[in-house]
Parts: structure tokens; sequence; C-alpha cells
């Protein structure tokens, strides 16, 4: 390409910073920016309720066929709600603890690891309290396929499910963390972890509305 | 080369606007009520959409050939206006061009769809499957038989699942290959697919509707003029698709009568 | 104009080993060019399934030599049967759509630039990032896999309209495991796509450089931030359709399956399905997605422009605002695609509207390239030529977009070739321009070597006079009401028009030959170009201030600091006629 009269230019490239990768960058694992991840976890969420929103939009398109036949909530699901609901507290216990964890407590540190523990055992509990709803109600003859409100009662606690078992495999990392010493975890890991779960019980209570007012 | 480059687009959009100007390709005659509303709205926005492809296209091969590999030391400048100028051009030409057009392209819209059919119109019911149009005329007592999706038997000639052992309404129902009207006779087509999503497209009636499954739908139509014109299906149906056809002759109303009986009798 | 904080220092540590430097890198750029990899691959699939189709419109009965070794059942003794014509167009339109339109100019062009011009070392999220190519590439994979299974590939389209694609094999041949396995594969790349969306936003939203505010970004990063918020949600909301059709396809649901449907003399068990909710759905979806095809272009198209103008454009903020609005009003138009689908009619008005305005934020995008160009001194190469067709052909496709935009003018044109020309035009030659515009340009960054001009010019021809023989006439078609999607045209009506498919499909034969010399060029260029400097166009923006090829973490670990926005063009700088946006000299006030 010829550019008129000025001389093709050449920048000098700046030196090359040199890079350890031993002390707190164990290879392939960086602590990330703190404001990149916390907008990487609005915007998981984001799309997220996004997905949810076309599957509550299918089920409101679905219900004016006129086949709709109601469905008995079995009572087990209240009870995982619950359960849900205080894994949300416990996890705030933990992060709670946390916030005090890095001036040296150590007995905060502890504490913050317990409730985590106790978060990842309600929430072991809520996946298999939700199995266990579907065997109920296959038990009352409801499978997926069965009748419309049975296929959206599946595919909606389904899939929501499934971000809760994405949910769980975040705490255990985020447990890991936690136990090795010779990582300073940032808060903002903690923070983040944190609200995934959260939201994981508000879609659910939303969810519930849903299965209980419209299916 | 930028020169060449503004040659070759201007001669590119002339050749391009050259079989449009001189109608080499356009639509076959149009043969319902309803149509001429639907060719006027194509035809102003060819004549848009004309201008400003010409329009926009000329200019841009021509600011290429002025503009491009300039003298060396040439000034660069901005145009005359600016942004505001093209913002200003573009709200205002295209934003009446688009309301114009779109608020005239209402009624040939509204003629087809939310004008009711008249009180008087021949009910005719289509069926669209896999990959054959069939035509059900209800007959003499003017009521259409229920369907019966079990008892469709191909074979036997029961494309519709009738039942006139059972169901009075459907022995006098009288079932076609073609679509046969009478001309100027507003008909009142009723769709319904026996089992995949096809769709009704008779260019010369301007009328083209899907058959959507589990959904009953009715589109109404006048035919002015007699002939035989093809009927297609224009929804990708499966490997017989691209076949997937019958013919809409349009009769003047002895020759529909005549018709009628004829194939009553073969029912 | 808010300024964002400095980042620390945080990028990955230097990769080692083959596996880590060119497999499963970390590293933007060489996910970048995966991304690329895996479009050029899918492109001449792709188009070489258009051969066959164009082959097969024209000379029905005539064997292809070879074609019965992919498919016996398909094409016997070479000859291609009606449902593996259909295969051929739903597998050349879902790589196309899919694997070229969205992969190269957004994920491969955007990972490889956006950090760089962003003035960041890596990705927000550098192993999302592998993942998001892996699992792509999953993707691909798994839809390929459909050529090779007893059923073949699917038949349903590209679109995949339900009944059809979710009753099964009783609907005949190219509906079984090839149309499962294809709902699964883009099931995956909806993953892909959002892991990668994601990145691009927290990238540009937290990683900037210190001064390079929003409004300081170059006009094709702001368009792979605006893309990626698109396919953040559209991809969204197609993963949950796919999940619902596979439902039905495999585990005997009615999503989209109503009752009574009699399908080759079975009575399907289904009941109360809608099947337009998977037209809502899909095109929900499709509709931004083809504006994610196209944006990307458009930002590209706007910085190549610039930079061989040698001047800004009269608004760089204008084209940007335009561009938002353009990805704002493309989530209120999807029924335009269902004007005829059996929907309310009333909505069909409703969603006619906001279709008619995004023609102007369009026009105004397009009258402010034109007006640019006024006074200019645009150096012509392959890049800019590309650039300027992409102009020429998005005011072709445009145009006949505001045809069909009208409902009263779809009852006519509607599935006729009509729309077939137009979204080629729109997608399948201006976006494809973009993709070309941009490989010319960033190549010499990309690689350290020049591409050879005359080459690239003789690509251009070839391409731009092709694709116009192509796609103009698909026009004419439509007008006069040639259906699409139609295996061979057996009717009388169409005996006259037979001659002008055949112009087209030698046209596309040539046009497609053509393509030949871009990719002896990429490989050639790759061992036997003249090596490049820094910044071969001389042009501002960041990428431009470092080597070619960049070093591992972009900026030998500085941070580089942004003054300016990236259009300081016909000003009086110590390097030339041009400032760049790292150097704090005078600048053009906007």
């Amino acid at each position: 390409m010829s550019i008129t009269a000025f001389p093709p230019v050449t920048r000098q490239a700046p030196p090359l910073h040199p890079r350890g990768s031993g002390g707190a960058n164990v290879a392939g694992i960086e602590p990330r920016s703190p404001s990149a991840s916390t907008s990487g976890v609005w915007i998981g969420i984001f799309a997220i309720t996004m997905s949810f929103a076309a599957f509550t939009s299918a089920l409101f398109v679905r219900q004016g066929s006129g086949d709709w036949i109601h469905v008995v909530l079995p009572r087990l699901v209240y009870m995982n709600t619950g359960v849900l609901l205080l894994s949300s507290l416990t996890l705030e216990m933990s992060r709670r603890a946390f916030a005090g964890a890095p001036k040296g407590n150590a007995g905060a540190l502890r504490r913050s690891v317990l409730w985590l523990g106790i978060t990842l055992v309600f929430g072991f509990a809520f996946v298999a309290g939700q199995y266990q709803v579907w065997k109920q109600l296959a038990a009352q003859g409801l499978y997926l396929a069965t009748t419309s409100n049975s296929s959206f009662l599946y595919v909606l606690t389904g899939v929501h499910a499934l971000h809760v078992l994405g949910g769980i495999a975040g705490l255990l990392r985020l447990l890991a963390r936690m136990t090795r010493k010779q990582i300073t975890l940032p808060m903002s890991s903690v923070a983040n972890t944190a609200i995934y779960w959260h939201f994981m019980g508000i879609l659910w209570l939303y969810l519930l509305l849903v299965i209980t007012v419209r299916l | 080369m930028g020169k060449l480059f503004g040659v070759v687009l201007a001669m590119i959009a002339l050749l391009s606007a050259y079989p449009i100007v001189t109608h080499m390709y356009a639509q076959p005659m149009d043969i319902s009520t309803h149509g001429h509303a639907i060719d006027e709205q194509l035809s102003d926005t060819m004549s848009e959409g004309g201008v400003s492809f010409l329009g926009a296209q000329l200019l841009l091969a021509f600011f290429v050939w002025k503009f491009s590999n300039r003298k060396p030391g040439s000034k660069v400048t901005q145009m005359p206006g600016g942004a505001n100028l093209m913002v200003a051009a573009a709200f205002i030409l295209v934003g009446t061009e688009v309301l114009a057009l779109g608020v005239l392209g209402q009624k040939a819209w509204a003629n087809v769809y939310f004008t009711p059919a008249k009180p008087n119109a021949m009910q005719i019911q289509a069926q669209a499957g896999q990959f054959a149009f069939y035509f059900r005329y209800p007959g003499a007592d003017g009521k259409f038989g229920a369907l019966h999706p079990d008892k469709i038997d191909e074979g036997n000639g029961n494309f519709f699942g009738l039942d006139p052992a059972n169901d009075v309404d459907a022995r006098d129902d009288i079932v076609t290959a073609e679509l046969d009207i009478p001309v100027n006779q507003e008909i009142q087509l009723l769709m319904h697919s026996k089992d995949l999503s096809h769709s009704f497209y008779v260019r010369e009636l301007r009328i083209q509707q899907d058959f959507v499954p589990g959904l009953d739908l009715a589109i109404h139509f006048t035919a002015t003029q007699t002939g035989k014109y093809e009927i297609l299906c224009t929804q990708l149906c499966g490997l017989g698709h691209y076949n997937m056809k019958a013919y809409l002759n349009v009769l003047s109303q002895d020759d529909f009568d005549k018709w009628l009986k004829e194939k009553a009798a073969e029912q | 104009m808010q300024e964002p904080s400095v980042q620390p220092a945080h990028v990955h540590a230097p990769p080692e080993g083959f596996l880590r430097k060119h497999v499963f890198s970390l590293d933007h750029k060489v996910i970048g060019k995966q991304y690329y990899g895996l479009g050029l691959l899918a492109v001449f699939i792709g188009m070489v399934l258009s051969w066959l189709m164009r082959f097969h419109l024209v000379w029905p009965t005539v064997s292809v030599p070879g074609l019965e070794f992919l498919s016996k059942v398909g094409a016997p003794g070479g000859v291609i049967t009606p449902e593996y014509y259909l295969s051929l167009m739903t597998m050349h339109g879902t790589l196309m759509v899919f694997f070229v339109l969205t992969n190269a100019p957004f994920a491969g062009f955007g990972n490889y630039f956006l950090p760089i011009q962003l003035g960041a070392e890596d990705m927000a999220f550098p192993r999302f990032n592998m993942m998001s190519f892996w699992v792509t590439f999953v993707a691909f994979l798994v839809l390929i896999t459909t050529f090779f299974i007893p059923d073949g590939p699917p038949i349903s389209g590209w679109t995949a309209y339900a009944p059809l694609s979710a009753v099964g094999n009783d609907a005949g041949p190219g509906l079984g495991w090839g149309q499962s396995l294809w709902a699964i594969s883009i099931a995956i790349f909806c993953i892909g796509q959002l892991l990668g969306s994601l990145n691009f936003i927290a990238t540009t939203l937290d990683l900037r450089t210190k001064g390079m505010t929003l409004m300081r970004m170059p006009a094709c990063t702001w368009a792979w931030f605006i893309t990626a918020c698109i396919g953040l949600m559209a991809f969204a909301v197609l993963l949950p359709a796919c999940l619902l059709l596979i439902l039905d396809k495999l585990a005997g649901t009615s999503f989209f399956i109503p009752s009574g449907l009699v399908v080759g003399d079975k009575l399907q068990p289904h009941a109360g399905g809608s099947p337009l909710l998977w037209q809502h759905m899909f095109w929900f979806f499709g509709h931004p997605e083809v504006y994610i095809a196209i944006l990307p272009a458009m930002g590209i198209v706007t910085h190549v422009l610039v930079t061989s103008m040698r001047k800004p454009m009269l608004s760089a903020k204008v084209i940007i605002y335009s561009i938002m609005s353009i990805g704002f009003l493309s989530w209120l138009v999807w029924g335009h695609h269902m004007f005829v689908s059996g929907m309310n009619p009333f909505s069909s008005l409703l969603f006619s509207f906001p279709t008619l305005t995004i023609t102007i934020p369009a026009t105004i995008v397009t009258l402010i390239w034109l007006g640019s160009l006024y006074g200019a001194n645009i150096q012509i190469n392959s890049a800019s030529l590309f650039a300027l067709g992409f102009i020429s052909m998005f005011v072709s496709g445009g145009i006949s977009g505001f045809f069909l935009a009208q409902p009263s003018i779809d009852i006519y044109l509607h599935a006729t070739y009509f729309v077939v020309g137009h979204f080629h035009m729109v997608m399948g030659v201006a976006a494809i321009f973009g993709i070309f515009s941009g490989t010319y340009f960033w190549y010499p960054k990309m690689t350290g070597r020049m591409m050879n001009e005359t080459l690239g010019k003789l690509h251009f021809w070839f391409s731009f006079i092709g694709t116009y023989c192509i796609f103009m006439p698909f026009h004419y078609l439509g007008l006069i009401g040639n259906v699409r999607r139609y295996s061979t045209f057996v009717d009388d009506f169409m005996a006259p028009y037979l001659p002008v498919h055949k112009f087209i499909s030698i046209a596309a034969f040539i046009t497609g030959a053509g393509q030949f010399i871009f990719l002896f060029n990429l490989f050639y260029s790759r061992f036997r170009g003249k090596q490049a400097p820094a910044n071969p166009w001389n042009a501002t923006s960041l990428e431009w201030s470092i080597p070619s090829p960049p070093p591992w973490d972009n900026f030998g670990g500085k941070h580089p600091v942004v003054y300016h926005d990236a259009y300081q063009y016909g000003v009086k700088g110590s390097l030339g006629d041009y400032v760049m946006q790292d150097s704090p000299e005078t600048i053009l006030e906007e």
C-alpha cells in the first residue's frame, strides 16, 4: 500500500516484562480482576434469566391449548424449598465470617469453612430431594411426556437442578481454595459464588410460584 | 483501481436495474379482487427501492472514482453538513418513505385479513398432507362432516378421515384433488393440515397462507378470471415438497355446477 | 467521561509446550485463530454444498462423480435424491449461519483483537474462552457426523420447523438421528457462544486500559461488544428451544406437536403442542442472530475504511449509536419471518413497523459511510476494496429487505427466491466481505507477513462481480414467483426460467473457484509473504502499536495509555497524517 510521502513507521517493541511462574501465580490459575469476575457472574445470571424467561413464555403459550391438567405437587417440594433457602442463609454466614478472615483471624476462617460445608450439605440435600420429588411424581404416574403440565414441571425443575449442580461445583471449588492455606482467596470470589447461589434460590422461588399457579 | 471500481459498480447497478425497469421479470397477472392493492404496494416499493438503490450505488461509485488514490499532497476534507446532514436525510427520506409505505400497506393487508368473508361466500375445505392437497365441498346439505384422523385411509380414497356410516353430514361431502371454483364468487377456504406445516400459494391470486397443524385457519378470496393456475406448497414438508401441488380451476358458474355434479356422482 | 482504573497485571503464565501453545491455549489470539480456522473449514464445506445444490437444480438427473461414496442412499450412482438435496441445503445453511458467520467475524477477529484494542493482556476469563472454542468445535463435529450416519443429515432446513423436525422418520428420510444430532449440535453451540459472549462483555466493561473510555473504543470493538450483548440474550433463548425440540424428538413430549396428526399413515401419539411456538422461539433468537452476523462486519468495515480513507468518519459516534439502535430494534422484529405463518394477522402489522424502522439507523450508517468518502483519499488495496464492496452489498441486501418488511408484499414474496436473494446479499455476501476485508487488513498483524496484493485484488473482482451475478437474479426469480427449497422445478411455469438458474449456477462455480485464490493466498503468504512491519497501514488503534505478530502478553507486561479515539487521521502527526491512540500528540475534535 502506498501512503504518500511519509516514511514507513517502525515502532520499537516494549521490552518483555520478566514473568515468573512461582509464588502466588500457579501456572494456569490466575487471580483475576475482582470487577471482571463480578461482572461475569451478573452476566451469567442475566443469561440464565433469559433462558428461564424463554421457558416461561413457552409455558404460557402452551397453556392456551386446552389440555391443561393441574399437577398436584408432592409436599416434599416445599421441604426442598426450605432447605435451599436455609443454604443461602448458611452461605451468608460463611461469607461474613470470611470477611473477617484476612485480618489474621484463623478462627474466622475455620467458621467460614464450617458454614460453607453446611451449605454444601444443604445443596446436596436439595438436589437429592428434587430427585425424590420426581420419583414421587412417577409413582403418581406422571412422567416427562405424560401431560404437557408434567413436561414443563420436569423441564423447569430439571434445568434448575442442573444449574444448582453447577453452583455446587462452584461451592466445592471455593471450599478447596479456602482450605488451601497458601492461596490468598480474594473476597470477590466468595462474594460472587454467593451471588450465584442466592440467585439459584431466588430463581427457585420464582419457578415454584409459576409451577403452583400455572401448572 | 479506484476508478475501475467506480466504473464496474456503476455498470453493475445499471445492469441490475435494467430487468426491473423493462419489466422482464414481473409477477403473473393478478386474478384476484384484493391483489391490485398488493401489486400497487409492490410497484411503489420498487420505485422507491429502485431510486434508493441506483442513488446509493452510483454515489458510491462516483465517490470512489473521484476520491481514491489521489495525487500525493491532496488534502482530505469533510463533507459540508457533516453527520447531521446524513442523520437528517436518513430520518426525513427514509422516515417518510417508511411511514408512507407502512401506513398504505396496512390497507392491502387489511383487505386480506381484517375483512370477514361475505355471508354468501362458498366454503371449501383444503387439507394439506405429505405430498398432496385435497379439497372438500360440503355438498347439498351445506355442512361438512367431522374429521376423524384415525379413519384416514388413502388407499381407499378416504383422505379426510370421514365417517359417512355414522356421520350424516359427511355423506354428501365431495372430495376432490383439484380446487375448482366459480369465477367472481367469494370462496372461504378452510385450511386443515393432516400432518405437518404446509402452505397454500397461488401466485395469480396473491394469496399465501401456511397450514398449521392443530390450528384451523380460514382465508377468503375471489377470482376474477377463468383459467387454470398452480397451487404450490411453500412450507418445507419433506422430500416431496418440490412436487406438492394442485391446480386451481376457475370456471364459469355453469361449468362449475356441471363439474360439481360430476364429482358428486363419483364419490 | 469516566476513566477505568488500571487493572493489576493478572495474566496467565507464558504458555509452554506444544499443546498449551497451540491447542489448548488460554491466549485469546490463538483462540481467535482457532475460531477463524474453524470458520474457514466450515465455509469451504458450505460452499461445496452450495455447488452441489446449484448443480442439482440445473442438472437434476446428472451424476456427480464420487458423491455416491459420501452417501450411497442420498446420491445413488452420484445422482442427488430430493431428500439429499434438502440435506445439503440444511447443512449449507446451518454451517454458514452458525459456524461461519457467527464464528469468523465475531469469535474469530473479536477474540483476537478486542483485548488488544482495549489495551488488555487477554480476555477476562481465559479458561472460559478456551472452553468456548472447544465446545464450539465439539458442536461442529456432532453436526458433521450427520453426513456419515445411515439416515443422513437432517432435511428440515437450518430453521428446523416443527412438527417436521420433531416427529421423526414417520415423515420420511433425513429426520431420524440426523435431526436429533442437529438439535444437539446447536444446543452445544449455544453454550460455546454464551461462554464467548460472557468474555467479550466482561472484558469490555472491566479490562479497558487507562484512558480507554467507552467512547474512545474503535468502532469494531463497539460492534463486537454490542454483538456479544445480543448473542448472550439470543443464544440463551435458542438453547431452551433446542432442548424442548430434543425432548419432543427423543422423549415423547409434545411442546411443538399438536394432537391428531397422521404422519406417513401413523397417527401420532402427541397432544396439544404448538408448531408456532417453535417458530416464535426460533425467530426470537433467529432475527438477532442475523444482526450478530452483520454487526461485526459493519464495525470491521468502518475501521478499515477510516484507515484507508486517511480521514475520520463524519461521526464515529453516530455510527456507534446507530449500531446500538439496530441491536436494540433487532429484538422487536422477529415476527416478520412469520407474517403468513398463521399467527394473529394483527401481530404481523405490529412486527412490520419496527422492521421498517430499522431502515433508519441502517440508512444513517450507510449515509455516513458514503458521506465520509467525500473528500477522502482512499488507499485502494484488497482490504479497502472489500470494505467498499461491503457497502454496495449492504445497500442491495438492505433494500430487498425493505420489500419483505411489508406484510402485504410478503404475501406474494414469502418463500420465494426473493427472500433467498435478500438474505444471501446481506449475510452470504456483505458479511463475508466484512470477513475478507478484516482478513486482508489484519493478516499482517496476526502472522507478521503481508498477503499478496495482486491475488487479493483478483479475489475481490471474482467475488464482487461473481456474487452480483449469482444473487441479483435471485430477486428476479422471486418476483415471478419462483418458490424456494424446491429440489427440482418440475412444472411448466418454471420452464422459461431455467436458463436463469443455469446462469446462476455457472456464476456460482466460477465465483467459488475464485475463492481458492484467497485460500492459496492465505497459506502461501504465511510462508512466503513479505515481512510485515508493526504498522503497515499507518493505522492508529492499539493493535498497530505492538509487533507483528504480537508477543504472548500483547503489550509486554506494560499497560498502554490512551489519549483519544482511534480515528485521528488527516492530522499532522509526528509519524505522518495520523496520530496513534496511545500518543499524546494534538488531536482533532469530534
